[in-house]
């Protein structure tokens, strides 16, 4: 088995538009409760990860210059990660076509994390 | 086993929310309140989806509120004006957070619920749009919801809701319940109330969920007012009482298909009995004071059905006489066609199509399905199948939605 991240990648408008009524938030958080425990039923759940905050700095260059950022401006935001479990790549992505991201405009990021006893 | 997410938690707390969060920014700030809640329900879904729900999720939603209440008017509060009762408390730290948290306390919740309901069910809106404000704002219902429930555009809704939020954003305050206008206004409440609640037992809509559901919010919001001293008049307990005994059949009423059933044809096993006996209790505690209001009348009425054996063995003399009473309380085409079949029942079909072809106001009943569905069921009884088809199919041609047109085209093909 190799671990691979899934990064949720969103857009702040289509965040917000995803949300939609109250009803439908609940039932969009039921079908992510659903899919998290169907992945860790199967065993592919790794590490839950965690949500990220919208907002932050970054620090850059020689000069490390710090700006607020992400960048608002950005197409799609890392919203969060989660580490799962994989035969291959292939399987990782499978999986993560089940994902309700997709429902609300976003995608998922899948990256193998990189083996250092090759 | 992680905790579950309690049904529908996230609309129900909406409404409190938004109430809460009302006190303290004004209600010229209504949408800021609305954007307060949607933002800790973005949040709740990334964080729960991922770490799981919470063991109290109210609490965390209120936390998250409370959080963001604090922050805005820390930000705000020499650029914007808050809740002008609250002026002189949100300047200084010392009395924020305890204003904070005053506003979010289950009393006060409670109140700022009333008052709300109390805003919406403003005289200067038409009775659509206060229901529409209702659930839109007190029960966390998206304006595609409740046209769906209504059976009215989703552009249409919106519009009415976004009015109807205009003139709720443009008074000073909620309505206060120590207003002179309090009387007239709780009789608009009450009857907001009851058209919700008839509109999902009675409605348009053909999802036998969401008319359920109509049905259960103007419950609860009912019992907000019997919960408060002011608002828990006989009158008020006379419309829990209604609405109970009725709320009583509605899972006899739908059929799993969400068709509707004759009252005849119901299976009174599926009455809900614990819903009667609530029902029952509640009109007498409705029994006090002077005024016999309507819904003292029909509630007498869905007493007398909910606690009757079967349809031969309803006191259908003691109903005429409810529906005589009616008629000069609040005198209506529908209470006389209501009325006419109780005599249908009580004297026989001749009788019954007398009262039916008696009916002063026939006019206002030429487009409703259901005057003549019933000459069609007392020719039926009388015999006449022929007469009776030919009544059904006038009726199946008037038919609001799919649910009446199947009903009544099934009793064309029983007259077959």
């Amino acid at each position: 088995m190799s671990q691979f991240l899934y990064l949720y990648r969103m857009t702040e408008a289509s965040r917000q538009q995803n949300m939609g009524t109250p009803e439908q938030a609940q039932q969009s958080m039921q079908r992510w409760v659903a899919w998290f425990s169907d992945l860790d039923k199967k065993g592919h759940l790794k590490d839950r990860g965690q949500p990220l905050e919208r907002t932050g700095k970054v620090v850059r260059g020689q000069q490390k210059t710090v700006t607020d950022g992400p960048f608002t401006e950005a197409k799609d935001l890392v919203g969060g990660f989660t580490l799962v479990e994989a035969r291959d790549i292939d399987q990782a992505v499978e999986l993560s076509r089940g994902c309700p991201i997709f429902e609300g405009g976003g995608s998922v990021e899948v990256r193998p994390i990189m083996k250092m006893d090759m | 086993m992680k905790p579950e997410l309690s049904e529908h938690l996230f609309r129900r707390e909406s409404g409190r929310l938004v109430a809460a969060l009302t006190r303290i920014f004004g209600v010229h700030n209504l949408a800021l309140a609305e954007d307060v809640v949607q933002d800790a329900f973005c949040r709740a879904l990334e964080v729960w989806k991922v770490r799981g729900i919470p063991d109290n999720p109210g609490a965390w939603l209120m936390a998250v509120a409370k959080h963001r209440a604090l922050d805005i008017v820390r930000r705000e509060r020499t650029a914007r004006t808050f809740a002008p009762e609250l002026t002189r408390v949100l300047e200084s730290e010392w009395t924020l957070a305890p204003a904070v948290e005053e506003a979010f306390a289950g009393s006060t919740i409670r109140d700022e619920q009333l008052r709300m309901m109390f805003s919406c069910c403003d005289p200067r809106l038409p009775e659509e749009a206060q229901v529409a404000l209702v659930l839109n704002i007190l029960c966390g219902f998206g304006a595609g919801e409740i046209a769906s429930a209504f059976l009215v555009s989703r552009a249409a809704m919106e519009k009415r809701i976004t009015r109807g939020k205009k003139t709720l954003a443009a008074s000073a305050r909620l309505f206060d319940l120590a207003d002179a206008e309090f009387a007239p206004r709780l009789s608009a409440v009450r009857r907001a109330l009851y058209l919700l609640f008839n509109e999902g037992y009675h409605g348009a809509s053909a999802q036998g969920a969401v008319r359920t559901e109509l049905c259960t919010e103007a419950i609860r919001l009912t019992l907000l007012l019997i919960e408060a001293s002011q608002t828990a008049s006989p009158e008020t307990f006379a419309l829990a009482a209604l609405m109970y005994l009725n709320a009583a059949k509605l899972p006899a009423r739908l059929d799993t298909a969400g068709d509707l059933n004759p009252l005849v044809e119901h299976d009174r096993a599926r009455w809900d009995t614990r819903l009667v006996q609530q029902g029952l209790e509640l009109l007498d505690r409705s029994a006090s004071g002077d005024v016999i209001s309507a819904f003292h009348v029909e509630a007498a009425i869905a007493a007398v059905h909910a606690t009757a054996q079967s349809i031969d063995e309803t006191d259908w003399n003691t109903i005429v006489g409810l529906y005589d009473r009616l008629m000069t309380i609040a005198p209506s085409p529908i209470v006389a066609l209501n009325r006419a079949i109780a005599i249908g029942q009580r004297d026989g079909p001749d009788a019954g199509i007398d009262a039916l072809r008696a009916i002063g106001d026939l006019e206002r009943l030429r487009s409703y399905p259901f005057y003549p569905a019933a000459l069609g069921e007392l020719e039926r009884r009388r015999g006449n199948l022929g007469a009776a088809s030919g009544h059904f199919a006038t009726a199946a041609a008037l038919a609001r939605n799919d649910a009446e047109r199947r009903f009544l085209e099934k009793r064309i093909r029983d007259c077959a």
